[in-house]
């Protein structure tokens, strides 16, 4: 592989950055048993708070402050309406999605031509100079860093602590927590808002390395969906979702990759083709909770309904049990 | 014991409860909040409130011209929300709205490239390319039910998934096939004027778009009310157990909800290339269908009260443009009123609900 | 650890669950806690591990008050429940189960855990590996992991609801022994059941709770005329029959077998008569709703046959295996006990209903039409309620008429499950006047009761389930209730 191809393929890492942090944001609430819908518009109104913070204070730390705030705040408006209030997350969500992506636009105006802020990138010594991996993984910036740390951090906790398996079990069963001693609508609370925070660091890092905002983002609209979908095809678990995530970005670098060699399609197609492909990926994950198949197979030769039925299992990936049910002790 | 106390709270608590529980005073109250935050969002923007206001009651309504454009603006969102009635009522998020007004306007447009120097008269071609709109907007939305149905995957991811084809397919035609002689510039060429809805002279409002609109309003609204399909599509929609245990078969209907909902769709998307655009272009869907969503929230899924709704929400669009000339503030603008709208009359509904439901709970026990 | 229960108030709505029930329960002694669905056991355990609160009432802990707010305050008191469905995490692993909600720090040692688990385990002869997931497990097994994680948590009183409901006869035998093991430890066990044989087994002593309250109790030697007696009440009136039994056979079930994943029922042979009514009665769980399911064409047999005579001789019709539409479409019709959930449409009005119910002719709704024949059922079965009442507003009983109000005509079998449960007594006559109707038009009735009370006024012939098996039909004229109660309790099959 030659070099320039390589440091381009390393782009992948970097760019996927906020797609991890969407998606490892939406599998904690998710796993709690609430559904932010509102990605699409609060990663976008992150990313502009985040650019506008940075550039007013000229510090990235309020940048990235002020992204997770956002988002945490819209994180926040989901819950209360659907835990406090009892409305659905769907509604709600959806509507926070037009309305912070409207908002985003609209206050963002002012900032459009502001002057640049781009996360520097940290090399790490020793790691950087490795063949191939060096380029591609460890010359990045440090949220790109941080990104691959959330991955680990988020399985372990989710995972290997106590305070995961409730948060499993909240989702999962919120009555047998709530037997157990968990406080069910207060947990699921802290892991939106949480969730939501993450969702925005995403956002300002966007806006912040990969592409800066000048009004209409570019290349941002559609990856809030995007990280939905992925929650779901990764099973809500944090190493798969953020293969997903990986997978998709490198969809996205290889439609660019590819292009000289396809000159007659428009570069466009490239950029939007990894969005139905994700949304379809869906199919294959789901297929095997659609009752027919069940019937269907039940028809089928013994040998061949043992295969089909293993394959589907394996690709199969089944939500919390309680994701978008209020909880309500009796 | 709770109910003493809530006695004891007096005078100003009963008219607080009474306002916050009261339907009619409860949505009042939403609305006054939206604009108070749509007030306070302009005031962060530092810019004056009441001429922010009066631009956009004069790019909406304030002349002839101005009101004939939103008019035509409506069209297509009103028959998008007609459309979402049908999925609505029978309790399905067809997201994929977007992509079935995008289908629409994809096959119309077709159906008149394709014509383009036979001697089929004109209206004979605007016909065809409707019928042809509203087959494509019904198959998209046919496959986002069977997706639904038989693939198990939500109608919010497949209606996504299917937006996000339809986009795809429109670039590839506008940037291919149908690419118009020269630079490729994200659109095709326009259609003859031979093809074009009959429009009012000196507008692009089309009488036969805003009369199709108008008779699609009283179909929906007659097909919900007043037939045995609209009323059991209601009952699934309210109780698919029940419903199936009444008889009726649950996903069939559910399928024909997404077909209805796309034919109007399609229509929609028709007609923004026969009445107003007059060319297959990139995004030309507009966000109707994402919009429609919420009038039809708001509208809390009757049809008629959509009516109205959705010509507010195109008049704030339209309005909204006025803006950026003499404030250069951004024409999202609208969308963070619609959005705060909706979101404030669902938050006073919640409230009302559980005030409601706990005053029940003091009255039994 | 004492337990004292004094003077407990608990009341849903209109319904009083408890009704100033008082408990006393020294440690090392089994407690049998006994009476019908919906005699107040539940409720009061409930209470005791804090899933609930009280209205009024006193907790005392070694003769010292305390209040439980929450599960996790009983927890911390040392009192455990074994929850009747189990209240654990099905897609996860045994060792996560255990651990989930207990005090074993952020970083659970897991090693540590599960040793101490395998000793627990030992003692009590169980074999769960703890790194299998939970829903490959068996009822049985649930129940024994949860009864080791409240042991592990420390619990000093354990309260078990119904625990031998789905577990199999080994797993029984085992979950005895650990009881009485337990017992002897010094821990204070409160076993709740309706299956008599089991209490005389085990307990130590038995309280009877009846209608919220506890109405006695006993030591060894039990007598069970006198459990059964408590349990059920002693009077009860004859039916008088209305309708004339027909000779005519309506139905022939012929060796039906259902397969569910918590019973298997096998080997339903019985006939139905033209115009007779079948009560099926025994305890939730025992297998009659899924008879029953299986009969409305809602759940798909996978073994024998559902005949229907069609009048000509030796004509039948087998419907098993056919769609729950067809079975609709011959007159058979089944009202659900959830009535909310799969029964009524919440949000739609009672003429919208009607409009739904019939038979419908065209494509448009004659709103005249519906009006008028609203208003005429309306009056026809009492309903309390306008065309354009939704059918949440209604009350209960009235919900229950409306159902009654949406059969079509003609029925050739009504399958009911519950029908009077939650009324008062007026509106149950009423019904019960309707249903009788339906009768005497030719129609055959099967109906659920936990209200044996109901099954021996209503019935013409009833079947006693039990555990998945099926008794065969008595003669409701000649049947005691004491030859009942003891087969519901599991007494007297061979």
């Amino acid at each position: 592989m030659d070099s320039n191809l390589l440091a381009s393929f390393g782009s992948v890492f970097a760019w996927a950055g906020p797609v991890v942090f969407a998606v490892m944001g939406e599998t904690l609430t998710e796993k709690a048993g609430v559904i932010n819908l509102s990605l699409n518009g609060s990663i976008i109104l992150s990313a502009m708070v985040g650019f506008a913070a940075a550039t007013t204070t000229g510090s990235f730390f309020w940048g990235f402050v002020g992204g997770a705030a956002a988002s945490a705040l819209v994180a926040f408006i989901i819950a209360f309406m659907s835990i406090g209030l009892k409305q659905s997350q769907v509604a709600v969500g959806y509507v926070l999605t037009l309305a912070t992506k409207s908002l985003a636009y609209f206050l963002g105006a002012p900032f459009i031509g502001k002057p640049v802020m781009q996360l520097p990138l940290v090399s790490i010594p020793f790691l950087d100079n490795l063949p191939y991996v060096g380029p591609v993984l460890f010359n990045k910036t440090l949220l790109t860093y941080l990104s691959y740390l959330l991955i680990i951090v988020c399985y372990i906790y989710m995972f290997k602590t106590s305070k995961g398996l409730i948060l499993q079990g909240i989702g999962e069963q919120p009555a047998a927590s709530f037997v157990r001693g968990a406080n069910v609508n207060r947990l699921r609370y802290l892991y939106t808002i949480l969730g939501g925070a993450l969702v925005g660091v995403g956002g300002a890092l966007y806006s912040l390395s990969v592409k800066t905002w000048n009004g209409q983002l570019t290349g941002i609209d559609g990856i809030g969906w995007i990280a939905l979908a992925i929650t779901i095809f990764g099973g809500w678990h944090p190493i798969r979702g953020a293969i997903g995530a990986y997978f998709f970005v490198f969809l996205q670098w290889l439609g660019i990759a590819l292009q000289p060699l396809l000159p007659n399609v428009n570069s466009r197609i490239f950029q939007v083709a990894p969005f139905p492909l994700m949304i379809l990926a869906l199919l294959f994950v789901n297929i095997g909770n659609a009752d027919w198949v069940d019937r269907t197979l039940a028809g089928l030769p013994e040998d061949a309904r043992k295969i089909i039925s293993r394959l589907i299992r394996g690709m199969r990936t089944r939500g919390p049990a309680a994701l978008g049910t209020p909880f309500e002790n009796e | 014991m709770v109910s003493n106390r809530t006695e004891k709270a007096g005078g100003f608590g009963n008219i607080l409860r009474t306002l916050l529980t009261n339907r009619f005073s409860s949505i009042t109250i939403a609305v006054l909040l939206a604009l108070i935050i749509t007030w306070l969002v302009v005031l962060v923007m530092d810019a004056p409130p009441l001429r922010v206001f009066s631009i956009m009651v004069n790019g909406s309504v304030g002349s002839l011209d101005a009101a004939t454009q939103t008019l035509q603006a409506w069209v297509p969102l009103v028959l998008a929300t007609c459309g979402l009635m049908f999925t609505f009522t029978a309790g399905l998020w067809n997201i994929g709205m977007e992509g079935q007004i995008e289908m629409g306007a994809i096959c119309a447009y077709g159906v008149i490239h394709y014509m383009t120097g036979t001697p089929t008269p004109g209206y004979v071609a605007i016909t065809l390319a409707s019928l042809a709109g509203m087959a494509g907007g019904a198959i998209w939305a046919y496959m986002v039910g069977l997706l639904k149905n038989y693939g198990g995957v939500n109608e919010i991811f497949g209606g996504l998934g299917f937006n996000f084809i339809a986009d795809a397919f429109l670039l590839y035609l506008v940037y291919g096939p149908w690419k118009p002689e020269g630079v490729a510039q994200g659109s095709t060429k326009m259609i003859d004027a031979q093809y074009w809805l009959p429009q009012l002279p000196g507008s692009y409002l089309s009488l036969w778009s805003l009369g199709l609109a108008i008779v699609g309003i009283l179909v929906v609204t007659f097909v919900l009310k007043g037939t045995y399909f609209g009323l059991k599509l209601k009952a699934v929609g309210k109780n698919p157990k029940a419903s199936f245990m009444m008889g009726i078969p649950t996903s069939r209907y559910m399928l024909l909800s997404f077909v209805l909902c796309g034919l109007f769709g399609g229509l929609a998307g028709s007609f923004q290339v026969t009445g107003f655009l007059h060319v297959l272009r990139n995004s030309i869907s507009g966000g109707y269908g994402y919009l429609a969503l919420m009038v039809g929230m708001l509208a809390n899924y009757q049809p008629l009260i959509g009516v109205p709704i959705s010509l507010i929400f195109t008049a704030l669009n339209k309005g909204a443009t006025g803006l950026v000339i003499d404030l250069q503030l951004d024409t999202n603008f609208s969308g963070v009123i619609q959005g705060l709208l909706v979101l404030c009359v669902l938050l006073m509904d919640g409230v009302r609900r559980r005030l409601t439901k706990t005053f029940r709970g003091v009255q039994h026990g | 650890m004492d337990v004292e229960l004094v003077n407990i108030y608990k009341t849903f709505g209109r319904v009083h669950a408890n009704d100033g029930i008082s408990l006393k329960v020294k440690s090392g002694t089994i407690q049998g806690i006994l009476g019908e669905n919906g005699a107040g056991k539940s409720t009061l355990m409930k209470i005791l591990s804090g899933f609930i609160q009280a209205d009024s009432g006193d907790i005392l802990l070694d003769g010292s008050k305390v209040v439980i707010q929450s599960p996790a305050d009983s927890v911390k008191l040392g009192i455990g429940m074994l929850h009747q469905d189990p209240q654990d995490f099905p897609p996860m692993k045994v060792i996560d189960n255990l651990i989930i909600g207990s005090p074993v720090g952020l970083f659970p040692n897991r090693k540590k855990i599960i040793k101490q688990f395998e000793e627990l385990q030992k003692q009590f002869n169980f074999a769960i590996s703890p790194d299998t997931y939970v829903d490959t497990l068996t009822v049985g097994e649930r129940q024994q992991l949860e009864i080791l994680r409240l042991l592990w948590l420390g619990a000093e009183v354990l309260i078990l609801d119904e625990p031998t409901t789905g577990i199999s006869a080994s797993q029984k035998a085992l979950l005895f022994e650990t009881i009485r093991k337990l017992a002897a430890q010094g821990k204070a066990i409160l076993f709740v059941s309706h299956k008599l044989d089991e209490i005389e087994t085990l307990c130590s002593q038995v309280a009877v709770f009846r209608q919220g309250k506890n109405v006695g109790s006993m030591v060894p030697p039990y007598s069970t005329e006198h459990l059964v007696e408590m349990m059920f009440g002693k009077t009860i009136a004859r039916s008088e029959k209305t309708c004339d039994t027909q000779d005519q056979i309506n139905f022939e079930i012929d060796k039906l077998k259902i397969d569910d994943r918590r019973l298997v029922i096998k080997d339903v042979s019985f006939q139905i008569r033209r115009g007779e009514v079948i009560g099926l009665a025994g305890m939730e769980g025992s297998g009659q709703a899924m008879i029953l399911r299986a009969l409305a064409g809602i759940i798909r047999p996978t073994g024998g046959h559902i005949y229907m005579m069609d009048g000509k001789p030796d004509g039948r019709v087998d419907l098993a295996g056919k769609h729950y539409f067809q079975f609709r479409n011959l007159g058979i019709s089944f009202l659900p006990a959830a009535r909310l959930e799969e029964g009524l449409v919440q949000g739609l009005s009672l003429a919208e209903h009607f409009a739904l119910a019939e038979k419908q002719e065209g494509f448009l709704i004659d709103r005249e039409e519906v009006e008028k024949l609203s208003q005429q059922r309306i009056s026809d079965f009492n309903i309390r309620g306008t065309p354009e009442s939704r059918i949440e507003e209604l009350s209960g009983g009235n919900q229950q008429r409306a159902e009654l109000a949406l059969m079509r005509n003609p029925l050739r079998l009504l399958l009911l499950e519950h029908p009077t449960r939650g009324l008062d007594i007026e509106s149950s006559m009423y019904i019960w006047t309707k249903l009788k109707q339906r009768c005497a038009e030719g129609a055959s009735i099967l109906f659920i009761s936990s209200d044996l009370d109901e099954v021996v006024h209503y019935s013409d012939r009833i079947l006693v389930f039990f555990g998945g098996r099926v008794s065969p039909a008595f003669d409701a004229s000649l049947v005691t209730i004491d030859q009942l109660g003891q087969l519901i309790g599991g007494k007297g099959w061979s």
